[in-house]
């Protein structure tokens, strides 16, 4: 491979921060996934190459466990805000699904895609674990809770998409 | 039923309920100086196998007998896996602990890991709760600063470190062997068992799995002791000599067409109908229930005439439910169609296999299209024989997969097809008149937005 280098140094000493936590470097996969994630909104074949040579493994085993999860993106970056709105069945009972479909048609978009410029992406999930405030979704860090279509506008309102 | 006082939630309300500060205002880590101070790691092993604990994850899996599992004398290391990958549809109980009282989670974690002689833990956390990984790293943060984690705990020689591990939104993660198999790294396939995790489990060495509410409750027994613990629940029905009783407090979600959802604390053994009464403020709207889970999906549906079914280990099963699961509730109302229901099971459990045994892949996957084209007016009354069929074969019941998610991908197509026929037939001739008839076969549906 003679691509550029992804990997920052910052991402780098990150990542091995996290080697004395575990008996073999392996293990550190799924923590170096998020890092670099956390960074780069996606995970690059680059990016792969260069956490297998990290973790001295073969890059098909960090692909083989990176495609096992359909969280992390390869082709290109997720949106500045990654929506996940919940369509199990507690959310679902409670309009979730509706919600879903609203917020996708408002923002022109289908589930698992970003809107043109990069602000957001929405997907559709599984439960997220806040059921007593369904229906919900997961944007960022922040739970957003008992969701109808007002909430889901404003929401799109305040990332400047609406 | 005598006034209950929660304990597992005791404290969750109070301010800044997450700090060390509030904990130790409330007696927190007073179990662990007293343990760490007089007692061996056998003594807690027994004190938990006496107060028949069982695990409060799923499988209800009686905790002190997991522990006596571990190989004796074993040199080391031992590992500790704390299972956080809280995800079956509708619970949210460990997140309530882990959000709320951290320290509580942290002070059972630390006496069970003294327990199975651990001086590693890992808490397989799941990606979905930033909150929660908030809240434990600041608690975990406080321990060591307070030496109640690292070298030499409280003076005791005894160390422990503990270690966030976050997932990456997989389900199948919370299978104990799938979540030792992401731990290390790897794509979440559950291992064959034997060899079971306590005999070569993370690592390939001796490891203990166990839920967030578990260990917490592991806290409590060391705090109030084995008679109190067992004070509460249901004792053993003596006509089952394998029934080890389902005792303590539990933690019950309820959601979904509900009045207050939220989690509540109650004693083992109390009914679907009180919970949803007594906590839940009844059916949302003034209607009624059509039907209830009685602890995630994965264990089926009550009907509305069988929800004075016990929730305790037992209950379930005696209505054709899996069993008592995580406890978490979701009720349907009267003007919900069951195969809008079940459609949505069938979605979960197909996005969810792992993939790696063939007839929960296949099966999962097959089951979601058939119910696709019975939604889109398309259903023959040969797909409900041909649904059954795959809710009959796939599971560990069954012997033709390695982990337990097919029963429960099985449970919900089993419950809703044999206890809402009617219903569904009607859906089916309702909606495809001139073909509902039909026998011969039909070309599958594309699978819409799986992913």
């Amino acid at each position: 491979m003679t691509s550029e280098k992804i990997l920052t140094d910052q991402m780098i000493a990150e990542i091995q921060a996290y080697f004395p936590r575990y008996p073999n470097k392996q293990a550190v996969t799924l923590p170096a996934l998020h890092i670099v994630n956390a960074h780069l909104r996606h995970v690059p074949l680059q990016a792969v190459v260069e956490i297998a040579e990290l973790l001295e493994l073969h890059p098909a085993e960090v692909q083989d466990t990176l495609t096992f999860y359909g969280f992390f993106k390869q082709e290109k970056p997720h949106g500045e805000t990654r929506a996940w709105v919940c369509r199990s069945i507690s959310c679902a009972l409670r309009g979730g699904e509706e919600v879903l479909a609203h917020l996708c048609e408002t923002a022109g978009i289908n589930p698992g895609e970003t809107t043109p410029d990069g602000k957001l992406t929405i997907e559709a999930a599984e439960c997220l674990g806040a059921c007593e405030f369904a229906p919900c979704m997961l944007a960022g860090e922040d739970v957003r809770k008992d969701l109808d279509n007002a909430k889901a506008d404003r929401f799109l309102e305040e990332l400047g998409i609406r | 039923m005598p006034q209950f006082q929660p304990v597992l939630l005791a404290n969750v309300h109070n301010e800044d309920s997450h700090t060390l500060r509030a904990y130790e205002a409330v007696g927190g880590y007073q179990s662990l100086r007293r343990v760490l101070k007089d007692n061996s790691p056998d003594d807690v092993v027994e004190t938990v196998k006496n107060s028949a604990l069982r695990g409060r994850g799923g499988a209800g899996f009686p905790c002190g007998l997991k522990w006596t599992f571990l190989p004796k004398d074993h040199p080391g290391p031992i590992y500790f896996c704390l299972n956080a990958d809280e995800s079956e549809p509708a619970t949210f109980n460990n997140r309530i602990l882990m959000e709320e009282d951290p320290h509580q989670v942290l002070e059972g974690l630390i006496l069970s890991s003294f327990a199975t002689k651990t001086s590693t833990a890992y808490i397989y956390l799941r990606y979905e709760y930033p909150l929660s990984l908030k809240r434990l790293q600041g608690a975990i943060d406080e321990c060591y600063a307070a030496g109640l984690l690292g070298k030499d705990i409280l003076g005791s020689g005894y160390s422990l470190d503990v270690f966030i591990h976050r997932g990456a939104a997989a389900y199948i993660c919370g299978e104990e062997t799938g979540l030792i198999e992401s731990l290390e790294g790897k794509r979440a396939w559950p291992r064959i068992k034997p060899p079971f995790p306590a005999v070569e489990g993370v690592f390939r060495k001796p490891t203990v799995v166990n839920n967030v509410e578990t260990v917490a409750c592991v806290k409590h027994i060391m705090d109030r002791g084995v008679e109190w613990f067992k004070s509460i629940g249901v004792p053993p029905n003596p006509d089952n000599p394998r029934d080890a009783g389902s005792f303590g407090p539990k933690l019950y979600c309820i959601s979904g067409h509900i009045e207050k959802p939220g989690c509540y604390e109650a004693p083992l053994g109390i009914t679907a109908r009180e919970l949803i009464e007594d906590f839940g403020g009844g059916v949302w709207k003034n209607r009624k229930a059509k039907a209830a889970v009685p602890g995630g999906i994965s264990m089926g549906f009550l009907r509305h005439d069988e929800l004075d079914c016990p929730l305790d280990f037992n209950g379930p099963g005696k209505y054709d439910c899996l069993g008592l699961g995580t406890a978490a509730v979701t009720v349907v109302d009267d003007q919900t169609s069951m195969i809008d229901v079940l459609h949505n099971c069938c979605r979960f459990y197909a996005h969810e296999s792992c993939g790696q045994c063939t007839p929960c892949r296949e099966g999962t996957s097959w089951a979601l299209r058939m119910m696709d084209r019975i939604r889109a007016g398309r259903g023959r009354l040969i797909d409900l024989e041909l649904l059954l069929e795959i809710g009959d074969s796939i599971g560990i019941m069954p012997g033709t997969t390695i982990c337990g998610l097919a029963d429960g991908a099985a449970w919900p197509i089993k419950n809703v097809i044999r206890k809402w026929r009617d219903e569904c037939e009607d859906y089916i001739k309702t909606t495809n008149p001139s073909g509902y008839m039909e026998t011969d076969p039909v070309p599958a549906m594309d699978l819409v937005q799986l992913h």
